[in-house]
């Protein structure tokens, strides 16, 4: 299954653990996140759906290109890391 | 009617609450280092909220029924996806306004007949209303399809704004709002439909042949006493506008010493014609006036400003104070400021004196009383 961590400093808002989840898409497996803690949804993505500004997920290691639709593939052992941008200060 | 005895500062690090017994003190800081940029004390529930943004994670509401001892997040109003028809509304700048709540801005109890309603400006622009205490956030969709909002841009903001909202207290249908940049609004049957309102205003930003459109209009801050609905005072980009009758006609009040340019406005709840103003140094260097900080004050509906400077700093000044950074209570006789460079000040004598309280705050983004005691 691919696993979902999130930056520490979200923790400090939302209780979110790393979790294993399920899709074969960065929005499927953050769907998936979602169901289980519905108050993360809003802390990373905007009213639209798309990722936050200032937000940025990593898979295996490359930033998601598909910033609005979060339709970049993710694989069964892939490693999802949603972490703050240093853009947002 | 006594004065009132509790003060809510929002700061740029957190929502601070200042108590006077014995005398004014500091006496809790709640959301410690998060940014928060609204705050409302409720007259009808008592209920407590802070809009807080947090940056990368967003905007987000809390709520305390408890006098602030517990918070719980609650949803936050929600910008409702765009229509499948909707054209994307790009401002003048080329941006498109994004379907997304960006801030907080202003939250306003609703009218008295409608208890436990609130009504929320945001950036970029969308107004909202909960009739539940904030359990649940409805655009104002009549203000949101007007086609004069396209007119809408950002001022001191990347995406424009709602930051005033005015509840006219003898007619629970007439609500008032004021938009940076977008002028002042006016709605007769309780948000459903929505005019833009007045002549008389100048806005020297735009082209000459623009100039009086009153749909965009940089109103830094809409206030209305309570004593009579019909007087409205804006402190706007270009100086200060007075209406008498409900908006529809605006006089600029000029020859302010030591400058008309500013943020904050105050109108005594009992006296329409006594306001307050914090004078800065226009518009690109924006602080205190040569390094002096005073506060200006009319009792004559601005035939005549004082400037009121007893217990504030003389010189080497660089406070600037934000649309929501000037308070007055219910009696008319306490005021406070709050700057951005973490000054916070109150009067107990409706501005001839002063005393600062710390001037060691984080940025200060609101100051409010807490209502008074019914």
């Amino acid at each position: 299954m691919p696993r979902v961590a999130f930056t520490p400093n979200l923790q400090r808002h939302v209780s979110c653990p790393p979790m294993d989840v399920a899709g074969t898409t960065v929005r499927e497996a953050l769907e998936y996140a979602f169901a289980a803690q519905p108050r993360l949804e809003r802390y990373i993505l905007d009213d639209a759906g798309g990722l936050r500004p200032h937000m940025v997920v990593f898979v295996d290691g490359t930033a998601v290109r598909d910033r609005e639709r979060l339709s970049d593939p993710v694989t069964d052992r892939a490693e999802i890391l949603v972490m703050q941008a240093l853009s947002g200060g | 009617m006594t004065g009132t005895h509790k003060l809510y500062v929002a700061t740029r690090k957190g929502l601070f609450t200042v108590v006077r017994d014995r005398g004014w003190r500091i006496a809790g800081l709640d959301f410690r280092g998060d940014n928060c940029s609204a705050v409302l004390e409720h007259p009808g529930t008592g209920a407590l909220y802070a809009g807080l943004d947090h940056g990368h994670f967003g905007a987000k509401l809390h709520r305390s029924t408890d006098g602030g001892a517990n918070w719980q997040e609650i949803e936050a109003p929600r910008y409702p996806p765009k229509a499948d028809d909707e054209e994307d509304w790009v401002d003048m700048h080329g941006r498109v306004i994004p379907h997304s709540l960006l801030r907080i801005w202003c939250l306003e109890a609703d009218h008295p007949d409608r208890p436990g309603g609130i009504w929320c400006g945001t950036i970029p622009g969308g107004l909202f209303h909960s009739d539940d205490g904030g359990d649940r956030w409805a655009r104002i969709e009549g203000l949101w399809n007007h086609p004069l909002r396209r007119r809408w841009f950002g001022g001191g903001a990347d995406y424009p704004g709602i930051h005033s909202v005015c509840l006219d207290p003898n007619d629970a249908t007439c609500v008032r709002i004021a938009v940076s940049c977008g002028g002042v609004w006016e709605s007769r049957d309780a948000g459903v439909t929505w005019d833009c309102l007045g002549e008389g205003w100048r806005a020297e930003f735009m082209p000459p042949e623009q100039a009086a459109d009153p749909a965009v209009q940089d109103v830094h801050r809409l206030v209305q006493s309570a004593a009579s609905a019909d007087v409205l005072w804006a402190q706007h980009h270009n100086g200060i506008f007075r209406s008498t009758d409900g908006g529809r006609h605006w006089t600029e009040l000029g020859d302010v010493s030591p400058s008309a340019f500013g943020f904050a406005v105050a109108v005594h709840p009992a006296d329409p014609d006594t306001a307050w103003f914090l004078p800065a140094e226009k518009d690109q260097r924006r602080m205190a006036v040569n390094g002096r900080l005073v506060v200006n004050r009319t009792r004559d509906g601005g035939r005549g400003f004082e400037t009121l400077s007893h217990g504030l700093p003389a010189e080497h000044a660089y406070d600037l104070v934000y649309r929501h950074g000037l308070d007055v209570d219910a009696t008319g006789e306490s005021l406070a400021f709050g700057s951005t460079t973490g000054s916070l000040f109150v009067s107990e004598d409706a501005g001839d004196h002063w005393q600062c309280l710390s001037a060691h705050l984080p940025p200060i983004h609101a100051v409010r009383f807490a209502p008074a005691a019914p």
